[in-house]
């Protein structure tokens, strides 16, 4: 981890902006150093010298306009890290969303050219290659922490670490060119212990690393037992067990306290040589310089700026190493933001790429106003592995989907059923083989890659297993395809998905907001919401994933009469794992480890 | 079911706090000593060095020196080595008050069993992260400021001995820098917090919204509309924000300028005395070069302010946890009732039951009653939020009826301890936890003595067996992972219920043991459970139809009542819920078999 990441300062016009000023303020800042220094050795000596305070009025007057400087500066150079950090977290933040999702608003940071963003499978894929420690979030949850909470920890890093950096280059300098020309033995004792610093702290700090490194797995399992405990309460109470573990919490920690203080014992050693050097350096310069002046070879003001200005050497490099751990927690948060915006996709399994603009193909999908007939889908031997996979999830799969037909795809879980309606929505793209939209009359036929995704999808309701649904309102939930639907024709699609009745008995209504991810409504409920959606789509083509997995009876009974409803006069494909739907539906097919079996 | 805790304001959570640590006092005195001597020694050997310049501007001879001399040294070697060691000596404490910390919390949870409050993992982990923050209360919250005020006492009174008004001023300044500045920081952090906690919530869910929705918003085509709402609200931060840096940039200010100006009251004052020949010009050195030095002293309190807000709010919601009604009662066992049966299969009986999770909340159980006699298997079936699973949280004594009686062979069961209860009242709760430990250890939890040929019994039972001598070559000995991440969906089911098998009740209660499984799976398992139950009571809460039929008895539960209750032809036959369920009776559009 570099104290100052190149890509930080590249690619956020706030953090040049910001780099700038804070070089000015911290130059500054060191001058200011540098003429109190002089001015306190003035007065003291001048005093000792018998003047007065006629004599020494000016000076004091100038440590006062001093102290105001530096109070400014350091109230400015706060006050502009904290506004450059905003900027800087804004710009990282959007350049990020554009970047996973594809989108580049007007007058957003636009993703390089020709990248589609990084698609909905990517998103729910679990983050990083599985450790085998731990439950893995999907990477969408992880980007929404990164994006919001990691960084945040930017502002400490632009606020109190860089100018710190800065400071910390400056101030040794210009104290050791000033202590040079005032005595050259004190120059050179700083001069030898400063560079010692950062070297033994680099040294500790890599040893510490190394150890908790080795440590990593036993400190893991230690400092995750409580929360193990607490979570497990309810198991522990039905076997009788909750009692005693309170020992084993005790035991527990104290062998995380024993493994710990051994890590720290040696993680605190930089601070520890940090401390003494530059102590034991000053206590030097301080009996040297004594010395000389008792012998008369330095005057008594030269002695006494000498002193004044041998800890200020060292202070920026103690504040920088107090401020390093928690700052960098903000750059190891930007530097995952770059990972994700350099990572370069597979090309192979992405989501489609824009393609090219060509007319016989678009007229096969043009939007018409009523009665849209659906084309014939037509796959040809599609085959598709995902990324970092070596089992394909689809294997030459050949299919034909006649506009009005009804297909149930059935097959046990992990059998690419699922895969296959990613395909269809093209979520993902085919690894080998083709899937072509032929006009209804057979006259006409593309690729599907040529036919624009956007265009494509508007054909295509798709009703997944787990429906995402949006913090807002009803209303607003289900005219997600069609915003600019009336409350008339929701109320009719909610009507059609059964979702009308529990609807109603909303405190607001069509107006009530669902909560984080429709926290308000019952499995079975989100599903009639999800199906609503999907009527007032009204599109020639319908997905359905598993509509009634894990539904009670009277939801699924509910959820079963509107998918009857919806298919009704449409192009259907529905998921589902056994053949209870058979009923509903013109054929069906039987998928197992990706390849299309015998029917049942 | 998770119902948002009542608000409840704790009061001086972080005096409780330090009451709930009841840290190391001699540990955490000798760190702070440790760190006095640290921060004292700092300030010492500038004032020293000051004493040591002023008086060889006076060309003593060098025997005057030589105690100054020493004196720098040892203050020189003593700050690092003191700050060292007082940095292992508080964090040792601190650790060791933790574990002390977390038993006592643990109890208290443990006691009390708010498992209804626990039912969403974020609020556990928030528990532990507040359980775990009383460490930073000791190093981080406490410690510093009890060394400002022993070393800012001491150095103050070094000066006011050498020059009063000087020793005065120095005083103001700490207190000002020391105590004012850093709460006058810590106020505005925490307005600035509360003016952008809106459009920071606003923008967390829009990035939630777009990154998890990122499937639906594609497929509908509605992703530009989610990017905007995301911009929007990034944009309304990002202007707070900015708005805010002017203000919260204050406190570093105020710091700088508090010691600037002392120093220069200081100078002024110095000076004016010495010239009066009031003061020396040994000790005029020493108190600036002090007053120079001291606000090292209080420099980082600021940060410190800022951290108590945060244990404060840690505190309060810990506090929110741990002052709940226990849900159960705790049983003083009764002389002269009926005490629970001595061994063999005993009668579940329950009557009139009726639970409610608050005196305005609507009744999870109103009036339920059931019967198991030995050797019988009934399930309980009802559709979501029919309060099935409060009927669990009964038998398994989480929490008590607010009405009615839960029997066992005529014994009330809330007259009993409630290990003792569950003695009899065992099986798999609602969600079973994985531990983060061995196959064997997860397993041995119901009967710690059981060996190694009894926990393959009850694997053999539940058909984990064959599994785990196929797929893991360190068989009992297989760390599972946290939350037995290293096994798949149906074999975690099989664990717990291996684990309810190894436990031998004489009443297995199996609370959804088959939800989060696919279908194929599922079945898998209810099979298995059916096979491995035999003999035993059981009382199976479900709201799948699949393997009703192998049950003696089915209780249909509605809205906290039974609505239905016999076999499964039974109910078949009779118009009613079941019949429906099963597509069957009068369905809307053309009957749809679900179950064969």
């Amino acid at each position: 981890m570099k104290p100052l990441d190149p890509r930080l300062v590249r690619t956020a016009s706030a953090v040049r902006v910001h780099l700038a000023v804070t070089v000015l303020c911290a130059a500054a800042v060191t001058g200011l150093v540098l003429a109190q220094a002089w001015l306190v050795a003035r007065i003291i000596s001048g005093a000792a010298a018998g003047e007065g305070l006629a004599e020494l009025s000016w000076a004091i007057a100038a440590v006062a306009a001093v102290a105001l400087g530096r109070a400014a500066l350091s109230y400015g150079t706060e006050a502009a890290a904290l506004h450059s950090a905003a900027r800087a977290k804004s710009q990282l933040r959007r350049r990020l969303i554009a970047r996973v999702t594809g989108v580049a608003l007007p007058g957003s940071p636009e993703p390089p050219r020709g990248e589609p963003g990084r698609g909905p499978v990517w998103l729910a894929a679990p983050s990083g290659p599985g450790t085998g420690e731990g439950e893995s979030t999907p990477r969408a949850g992880e980007l929404a922490t990164l994006a919001t909470r990691g960084l945040d920890a930017l502002d400490d890093y632009f606020a109190r670490y860089l100018p710190q950096l800065v400071l910390a280059v400056l101030v040794p300098l210009a104290v050791l060119a000033v202590v040079a020309r005032a005595d050259w033995i004190s120059a050179l004792v700083v001069a030898l212990t400063l560079p010692l610093i950062p070297i033994f702290m680099a040294l500790v700090g890599w040893h510490t690393q190394a150890r908790t490194r080795r440590q990593w797995r036993l400190l893991n399992r230690l400092g995750g037992h409580f929360l193990d405990v607490v979570e497990g309460l309810p198991t522990l109470a039905v076997f009788r067990r909750a009692k005693a573990q309170a020992a084993v919490i005790r035991r527990i920690t104290d062998e995380h306290r024993h493994a710990t203080m051994g890590t720290l014992r040696i993680a605190f050693l930089s601070a520890l040589v940090l401390e003494l050097l530059s102590t034991i350096a000053v206590a030097l310069v301080a009996v040297e310089i004594g010395l000389r002046l008792m012998y008369g070879m330095v005057d008594y003001q030269t002695a006494l700026l000498v002193l004044i200005l041998a800890p200020e050497a060292y202070l920026p490099l103690r504040e920088v190493g107090a401020r390093f751990h928690a700052s960098m927690e903000g750059v190891a948060a930007a530097e995952q933001v770059f990972a994700v915006l350099d990572e370069r996709l597979d090309a192979a399994a992405g989501p489609d790429p824009a393609p090219e603009r060509e007319t016989s193909s678009r007229a096969l999908v043009r939007p018409c106003r009523d009665g849209c007939a659906a084309p014939r889908l037509r796959l040809d031997r599609v085959s598709l592995t995902y990324p970092g996979r070596t089992v394909p999830a689809l294997s030459e799969v050949s299919l034909v989907i006649r506009p009005g037909q009804r297909v149930l795809l059935t097959g046990p879980s992990g059998s690419g059923k699922s895969s296959l309606l990613a395909l269809l929505l093209r979520f993902v793209k085919p690894t080998g083989g083709e899937i072509l939209v032929e006009r209804p009359s057979g006259s006409g036929s593309a690729p599907l890659s040529h036919i624009p995704a956007d265009q494509w999808r508007r054909l295509i309701a798709w009703v997944p297993q787990h429906p995402y649904l949006f913090d807002d309102t009803v209303l607003d939930n289900i005219r997600l395809g069609k915003p600019e639907a009336s409350v008339a024709e929701v109320r009719r699609a909610a009507e059609l998905a059964e979702a009308h009745d529990f609807v109603s008995t909303l405190p607001q209504g069509y107006g009530t907001r669902l909560g984080e991810r429709g926290a308000r409504l019952s499995a079975g409920q989100r599903q009639r919401i999800a199906l609503a959606r999907a009527f007032l789509r009204d599109a020639p083509i319908v997905l359905l994933d598993e509509p009634t997995a894990h539904l009670d009876p009277d939801n699924a009974a509910a959820v079963r009469r509107a998918v009857a409803r919806l298919l009704e006069g449409r192009t259907g494909v529905v998921v589902a794992h056994d053949s209870g739907w058979s009923e509903l539906v013109d054929e069906t097919v039987h998928i197992t480890g990706g390849r299309i079996g015998a029917p049942l | 079911m998770t119902r948002p805790a009542s608000p409840h304001r704790v009061s001086r959570p972080l005096l409780r706090m330090v009451a709930l640590a009841r840290p190391r006092g001699v540990r955490f005195a000798l760190g702070v000593l440790l760190g006095a001597l640290a921060t004292a020694a700092g300030v010492g050997l500038l004032s020293v060095s000051a004493w040591l310049l002023a008086t060889a501007a006076t060309h003593p001879p060098i025997t005057a020196l030589g105690v100054a001399v020493v004196a720098t040294r040892a203050f020189g070697v003593t700050r690092g080595v003191a700050r060292y060691l007082e940095r292992l000596v508080t964090h040792d404490a601190a650790f060791r008050t933790l574990a002390d910390v977390r038993v006592r919390v643990y109890q208290r949870l443990a006691r009390s069993e708010p498992v209804r409050r626990f039912r969403s993992g974020d609020l556990v982990s928030r528990l532990v992260n507040d359980t775990d923050a009383t460490q930073d209360l000791l190093v981080r919250g406490l410690t510093p400021p009890l060394v400002a005020v022993v070393v800012g006492g001491a150095v103050v009174a070094l000066s006011t001995a050498l020059f009063v008004p000087g020793g005065l001023l120095l005083a103001a300044g700490l207190v000002l820098g020391g105590l004012a500045v850093p709460l006058f920081a810590a106020a505005l952090g925490r307005r600035s917090g509360r003016r952008q906690a809106a459009a920071r919530g606003e923008l967390s869910t829009a990035l939630v919204d777009t990154l998890y929705g990122a499937p639906d918003l594609v497929a509908y085509g509605a992703m530009e509309q989610a990017v905007l709402r995301v911009e929007r609200a990034d944009a309304e931060l990002t202007r707070l924000a900015r708005r805010d840096a002017a203000v919260l940039g204050l406190g570093s200010g105020a710091s700088a300028l508090v010691a600037g100006a002392t120093v220069w009251a200081t100078l002024l004052l110095g000076v004016a005395a010495v010239a009066g020949g009031a003061l020396d010009a040994v000790p005029f050195a020493v108190v600036v070069l002090t007053a120079l030095a001291a606000f090292e002293i209080v420099a980082p309190l600021p940060a410190v302010a800022a951290k108590l807000a945060a244990i404060r709010a840690s505190g309060a919601r810990l506090f929110d946890v741990l002052d709940t009604e226990p849900a159960v009662r705790v049983a003083e066992a009764p002389a002269d009732r009926p005490g629970l049966p001595e061994e063999g299969a005993a009668t579940l009986r329950v009557r009139g039951l009726r639970v409610r999770y608050g005196p305005d909340e609507p009744w999870a159980l109103d009036g339920i009653d059931l019967d198991l006699p030995p050797g019988r298997r009934i399930a309980v079936l009802g559709p979501s939020g029919s309060g099935k699973s409060t009927l669990a949280s009964v038998l398994f004594r989480f929490r008590d009826p607010d009405a009615g009686t839960v029997t066992l062979d005529g014994a009330d069961i809330t007259e009993h301890p409630a290990d003792e209860v569950r003695r009899f009242i065992s099986g798999v709760p609602q969600d079973p936890h994985i531990f983060a430990s061995t196959l064997r250890e997860n397993l041995r939890l119901a009967r710690p003595g059981a060996d190694d040929a009894q926990v393959w019994e009850a694997l053999e039972r539940a058909r984990l067996a064959e599994d785990v001598r196929a797929t893991m070559p360190d068989g009992l000995d297989t760390q599972v992972g946290a939350h037995g991440a290293r096994l798949s969906g149906g074999m975690r089911q099989r664990l717990a219920l291996a684990r309810a098998l190894l436990a031998q009740p004489r009443i297995l209660v199996l609370d959804e043991p088959t939800t989060h499984l696919d279908p194929d799976t599922r079945d898998a398992v209810l099979d298995d459970l059916l096979a491995a139950s035999e003999g035993y009571s059981t009382l199976l809460i479900t709201h799948d139809l699949a393997r009703l039929e192998h049950m003696d008895e089915i209780y249909v539960i509605v809205d906290g009542r039974v609505v239905q209750r016999g076999s499964h032809a039974d109910l078949l036959a009779e118009k009613g819920w079941y019949r429906r369920a099963h597509g069957l009776g009068d369905p809307p559009r053309g009957g749809l078999r679900v179950v064969r």
